[in-house]
């Protein structure tokens, strides 16, 4: 049944793929063509369309590719797919994390690995930001974002809606 | 202590989701601002402690950020109400362009919002960055773990899993000889 072979898949997708986002693609491209479920064009639409929208790429094409197969049950086949190891695995992992979190050389391992995630949101925020601001246009927009989050103190929500604005106003002048 | 609601780990989440542009990390500053800084429901070193055991879970960064809060805070029903939250948004607007095969990225509009909206993304996540940077880089010492992630990174392209795993080990045989371990966040 196609419901089953959608939720298959995607669970597998969710168990198979680390790091998450463009990490997972190629394996999403490998079954969705191997299915016969997306062309390639499809397939990079999604991806283009998911740089647009918000939400995960994996998400994003797991809600296309479901709705398109068996609409709303083919959705639910795939996001509850795509979900599912992540919830036994988070389970199972945030109750040992939580048991052992007491140990001192869990607390003392922690104290290496909480400045290495900084290290790590630095390196994404490196990494993007080669990506998503380039131009002057780019530039000023960063700027006056960071001043607004920074400065005036404003929620991280309204910055985005401000920048986006911004973003029209500059590219329409 | 009052118990938090599964509702309100809902809309906080669907609040998030629609608003998660560009990838998982994207999502860190809007947790950081609702859940650290407003609700305090959330340590900053809960938070990554979070981050990092993510980094070695299969799936998307976004979702195993909102099951492992959602279960942290409220267990297995707090887990379905952040992922479904964060996903309905997403869920939601591909269903309308799979439906109405909207062209999104041949829109001049679209791509300039875009543009703004990406720019801005990067900056937000450098902030949230900065600010649990402040905790979590307490010492000379703990900087050093700050840069060898960066450097092993982005010089060394080692994965993120494997310098997570050998920052707890020097944490392991640094901190635990003496009693500076409950002294350091002093």
């Amino acid at each position: 049944m196609i419901i089953i072979e959608l939720f298959i898949t995607f669970f597998k997708i969710g168990f198979f793929t680390f790091g998450g986002g463009y990490a997972m693609l190629p394996l999403i491209q490998e079954e969705m063509l191997a299915h016969e479920w997306l062309t390639i064009e499809q397939f990079l639409d999604i991806v283009a369309v998911s740089q647009m929208t918000p939400g995960a790429i994996a998400i994003n094409n797991a809600t296309f590719v479901g709705y398109k197969i068996a609409g709303i049950w083919g959705i639910l086949a795939t996001t509850f797919g795509v979900i599912s190891p992540s919830l036994i695995i988070i389970a199972i992992v945030a109750t040992l994390m939580h048991k052992f979190s007491d140990h001192p050389y869990v607390e003392a391992a922690w104290q290496g690995i909480r400045p290495a995630v900084v290290g790590l949101i630095m390196v994404a925020v490196i990494s993007l930001g080669r990506e998503a601001i380039n131009g002057i246009n780019g530039v000023i927009i960063g700027a006056i974002a960071l001043f607004l989050i920074a400065k005036v103190k404003l929620h991280p929500i309204l910055v985005i809606i401000i920048s986006g604005a911004l973003g029209v106003v500059v590219g329409l002048v | 202590m009052q118990k938090i609601r599964l509702r309100d780990l809902f809309l906080i989440f669907l609040r998030i989701g629609g608003f998660t542009f560009g990838g998982g990390y994207a999502m860190l500053p809007l947790i950081e601002k609702e859940l650290v800084e407003e609700r305090k429901w959330l340590s900053g070193q809960d938070f990554l402690d979070i981050i990092a055991v993510i980094q070695g879970i299969p799936g998307i960064i976004a979702i195993n950020s909102s099951l492992f809060i959602g279960y942290k805070l409220r267990g297995i029903l707090g887990a379905l109400s952040c992922v479904l939250g964060i996903s309905l948004p997403p869920i939601f607007i591909i269903t309308l362009i799979a439906e109405f095969l909207l062209n999104l990225q041949h829109n001049a509009l679209i791509v300039s919002l875009f543009t703004g909206i990406r720019a801005c993304v990067v900056v937000i996540i450098f902030w949230a960055g900065y600010r649990m940077g402040k905790k979590a880089i307490i010492s000379y010492k703990s900087l050093f773990y700050t840069v060898g992630m960066v450097i092993g990174m982005m010089v060394f392209k080692l994965h993120p899993i494997i310098l997570i795993g050998l920052a707890g080990i020097i944490g392991i045989f640094t901190n635990t000889e003496s009693e500076e371990l409950n002294h350091d966040h002093n």
